[in-house]
């Protein structure tokens, strides 16, 4: 099997879907998916820093035990807004809109997505939801926490929840209009040959998180409605002052509110498969056992919510349930992690910065993912319930999981997109300061929130310093490892060297097409013979 | 070029057939209402309910003539809520049947 | 492509074999199109599925929507029957019978505007049939308006108005409440079907339907039906549960 042969840059004034239009016009009313993507970049990554803005704030309150730095229900304002900007416009939309968005129908051989005009019209949803959270962020801020819960969110709170809760709501559709997207293309847009067991796991990644796009989303949306309607009108759903139940709305929020965590996770887990294979240069472990794993996760994720409510009021048999469901819940992604490990194993393994995310991805997703399972043990629950214990969970996901994916895809995927190459030594230095910062950051909170400090609080007790103080550095270090890829990609956009069409030699209908595309993706539809990833196993090269 | 895409095209007699079911299901389910049956109203009612609902979807709606993955779809979206009634009524269901920690 | 064109693709194709990669009639290639045919689709046939397969994954969204007001209900009811019969009653069965009637018929007259433009009948009987389903629907609508304004007369909205003077006075604005959360939800859904039945109706209008490209009927029908369907649901769970108590 022969090595890929060296591909002679492309000159960039070819026609590429960069340079194909140009004007503030036809980018707005564009209609090409690799232009959607980038607008969604650009905004994307505008909420991801005043999100983190947030969680600065948060840290320099945390870093003294005393409540000094801002009063109580400031405080409160600042973990809500972290939380709603964080994750429902930037962790939910991030690799779905960006990612998916560019790759998915060049992955499967097509000239666009099903629906281009619904796609252009999802980033302006997303948009106006964005204006109106900021409106809230900027009038006064909302001091609920992202959770909404109630009584406190329709009987007690400022007035800003309606204008938080609209701005959710209005984003809401963007995710549906994005899910639907995907299913009808994956379902009907395949190139001749492509059939669904040929289709990258990256694709059927995002067409697991598609499923929960469509069936979650709208439970959310009628949720927060009905949050507007008692505060507005007064109707007694979620109030037990006006004969409504506070746990239904806690059933409700997290029916869809579990399932978004798989979907923030699973599109993270289908760049960890592509990045694995391209830089151990070897097919995948377990194809299909993956491709199986992410609808299993999306199902069966859709099964467990009740494990965020043990400690609310909730029957203890129907918690009993819903713990032996999220034991389930976690047999497939294990399967994944098994199955990347077999991949990487006896590879031919290059540490480029891409892998390095997807390393990193691994261990912090694999403790990530553990201390879930902790945390469905209910008797354990009881104690580290509302504790940093849950807290760290999270991020460990989160944070170590889907932006580690993320920053991993956009770092594979930038001479694509781009058609230009960034610094690799800044980008592996920046890659180990996310590594090394996200753990200083966290690793602490698990061990303070064991022992009992609570999350949601200005103030903790004064023997819990030592460890705030060291995840307020670690979230430093974190935050410059966070903004140096803002400053070598924008870099690598003016000065960066020409992007072959293929320079790591990765298997893939998205490598055999020019750096940046055309905007048409394919001269000629392909027709497909074989599985789009193929590597041989490298006999010749290190192999123990 | 292809007349219809492929698709059916039903007879206007089966429409009014299913017309004229749904009619009689609207009436049955009035006049069903009117006795006290215990639960077998409820019973009734929903057996009644989703007859018309499904005439609805595999007539009007095409899918008796659509591909299996319609009947998937529309199926999904059913049984999702599903899901959502019968673990959340699980939980009010029980509540009270471990000893002391009745709400 | 750098493999150069490979054999015949092997049996469990997707079924597309435009290897001319799509594109208008004015790019120069052979082989014209419909007018109609967006160029990232192969066919009209693609484009069609595509568009249908669409809708109805944007219908189990709205299934899921209208669900969780639906898991509501059925919690309060669980919690107080007795108190929601009797808040039933309260609502007129016949209103409620005449609206259920009126939906099946729009259906019906819907299902035949989507049939005359598949049969490419003339535009006249494609627009008779689209103006009778849209006045069948502003019919319910306006029933709809006469039962609300009914209910704020005697003082049945829920809030520091509302007054009761049955026995379950908690269930029965519990019951109010999602009367109006849920009849609400699905006159706006009722609005914007209008609308979109305005759409199609100026389409058709300028005579672009026919056999060979109807999908924005029958995808506008979809939409039209489910709306239907959750009123089948909603007359007898919010109409029926109380009338064997004999109704107001």
């Amino acid at each position: 099997m022969k090595l890929p042969e060296v591909i002679e840059p492309e000159p960039m004034a070819t026609l590429n879907y960069l340079n194909n239009g140009h004007g503030l016009a036809s980018w707005l009313l564009t209609r090409d998916h690799k232009r959607i993507a980038l607008l969604y970049l650009a905004a994307i990554t505008v909420f991801f820093f005043i999100g983190g803005m947030f969680a600065f704030l948060i840290r320099i309150e945390l870093l003294t035990p005393a409540g000094d730095v801002m009063t109580a229900e400031n405080y409160n304002k600042m973990f809500t807004m972290h939380g709603v900007v964080m994750v429902f416009f930037f962790l939910i939309p991030s690799i779905p809109a960006v990612l998916g968005n560019f790759f998915i129908p060049i992955m499967i051989g097509a000239k666009d997505l099903a629906f281009p005009r619904i796609n252009l019209l999802s980033w302006y949803i997303y948009i106006l939801g964005g204006i109106f959270t900021l409106t809230a962020a900027l009038s006064g801020g909302v001091d609920t926490g992202w959770t909404f819960y109630t009584p406190y969110s329709t009987a007690a709170a400022n007035s800003h929840v309606i204008t938080a809760a609209l701005g959710v709501f209005i984003t809401g559709f963007s995710s549906i209009l994005t899910g639907l997207n995907f299913i009808v293309t994956t379902h009907r847009m395949r190139a001749p040959g492509m059939t669904w067991f040929r289709v990258p796991l990256f694709v059927w990644a995002h067409y697991a998180t598609s499923l929960i796009f469509i069936l979650g989303t709208p439970v959310i949306a009628i949720t927060v409605l009905l949050v507007g309607v008692e505060r507005v009108l007064h109707f007694g759903i979620f109030d037990p002052a006006l004969g409504g139940d506070p746990i239904l709305f806690q059933h409700l929020f997290w029916f869809y509110s579990h399932p978004a965590v798989y979907i923030m996770i699973l599109p993270a887990m289908g760049v960890i498969s592509e990045v694995v294979q391209a830089y151990a240069r070897k097919n995948v472990f377990g194809y299909s056992f993956i491709a199986f794993s992410s609808l299993a996760i999306a199902i069966i994720g859709f099964l467990v919510w009740g494990h965020h409510i043990f400690v609310a009021g909730q029957s203890v048999y129907a918690g009993m349930i819903f713990s032996v469901i999220s034991y389930i819940v976690a047999v497939p992604s294990a399967i994944k992690v098994f199955n990347w490990t077999a991949t990487i194993y006896r590879g031919s393994i290059s540490l480029d910065s891409p892998m390095l995310y997807a390393f990193g991805f691994i261990g912090l997703f694999t403790i990530g993912g553990l201390t879930g399972l902790f945390l469905a043990a209910m008797g354990f629950d009881i104690h580290v319930h509302d504790t940093y214990f849950v807290v760290a969970h999270f991020h460990y996901i989160m944070v170590g999981g889907a932006i580690m994916g993320y920053l991993g895809g956009l770092h594979y995927w930038w001479p694509k997109i781009t058609g230009k190459m960034y610094s690799e030594s800044w980008a592996k230095f920046a890659a180990l300061l996310v590594f090394v910062g996200f753990n200083l950051t966290f690793f602490p909170q698990f061990l303070v929130g064991y022992l009992g400090m609570p999350r949601r609080y200005h103030m903790y007790p004064p023997e819990f310093q030592v460890f705030n103080v060291l995840s307020t550095a670690g979230a430093t270090v974190l935050a410059v490892g966070y903004l140096l890829p803002m400053v070598y990609f924008t870099y690598s956009i003016f000065k960066g060297a020409t992007a072959p069409a293929n320079p790591w030699g990765a298997k893939g209908l998205e490598w055999e097409i020019p750096s940046p595309p055309p905007t048409e993706n394919f001269a000629v539809t392909p027709i497909v013979t074989h599985g789009t990833h193929q590597y041989a196993p490298s006999k010749e090269v290190g192999v123990v | 070029m292809a007349s219809n895409n492929g698709h059916h095209i039903a007879p206007i007699s089966l429409y009014l057939s299913v017309f004229a079911a749904l009619m009689v299901g609207t009436i049955l389910t009035v006049v069903v209402a009117k006795f006290d049956l215990g639960p077998l109203n409820n019973i009734l009612m929903l057996a009644i309910a989703c007859s018309k609902a499904l005439l609805v979807v595999l007539f009007f709606m095409h899918v008796r003539w659509g591909t299996r993955l319609t009947w998937v779809v529309a199926g999904s979206g059913f049984f999702w809520l599903l899901i959502l009634f019968t673990l959340t009524m699980s939980d009010y269901m029980s509540r009270g049947w471990v000893e002391g920690t009745l709400r | 492509m750098s493999d150069g064109y490979p054999q015949a693709p092997t049996s469990g194709l997707p079924g597309r074999m435009a290897i001319h990669g799509g594109g208008n009639p004015h790019d120069g290639h052979s082989h014209p199109h419909h007018p109609k045919l967006q160029h990232h689709f192969d066919d009209m046939a693609q484009q069609a599925e595509a568009s249908t397969l669409g809708m109805w994954v944007f219908l189990v969204t709205e299934i899921m929507f209208f669900g969780g007001l639906f898991m509501a209900y059925l919690l309060y009811r669980y919690r107080s029957p007795e108190g929601f019969a009797e808040a039933s009653n309260h609502l007129n069965v016949i209103w409620g019978a005449v609206n259920t009637i009126v939906l099946i018929v729009s259906s019906l007259t819907m299902a035949l505007a989507v049939r005359s433009a598949q049969t490419s009948a003339r535009p006249k009987v494609q627009i008779g049939w689209l103006v009778a389903t849209m006045v069948l629907g502003a019919a319910f609508l306006g029933v709809k308006a006469i039962e609300y304004a009914d209910k704020f007369e005697h003082h049945l909205v829920p809030g520091p108005n509302f007054r009761w003077e049955g026995t379950y006075s908690a269930a029965a604005e519990q019951f109010y409440s999602l009367y109006f959360c849920m009849t609400g939800l699905h006159a706006l859904h009722m609005v914007i079907g209008l609308g979109i039945m305005l759409v199609i109706t100026a389409m058709a209008w300028r005579r672009q339907f026919d056999a060979t490209y109807y999908t924005p009927v029958e995808v506008a029908g979809l939409y039209w039906h489910f709306v239907d369907i959750v009123w089948i649901f909603l007359f007898p769970l919010l109409y029926l549960i109380g009338y064997h108590y004999g109704a107001h």
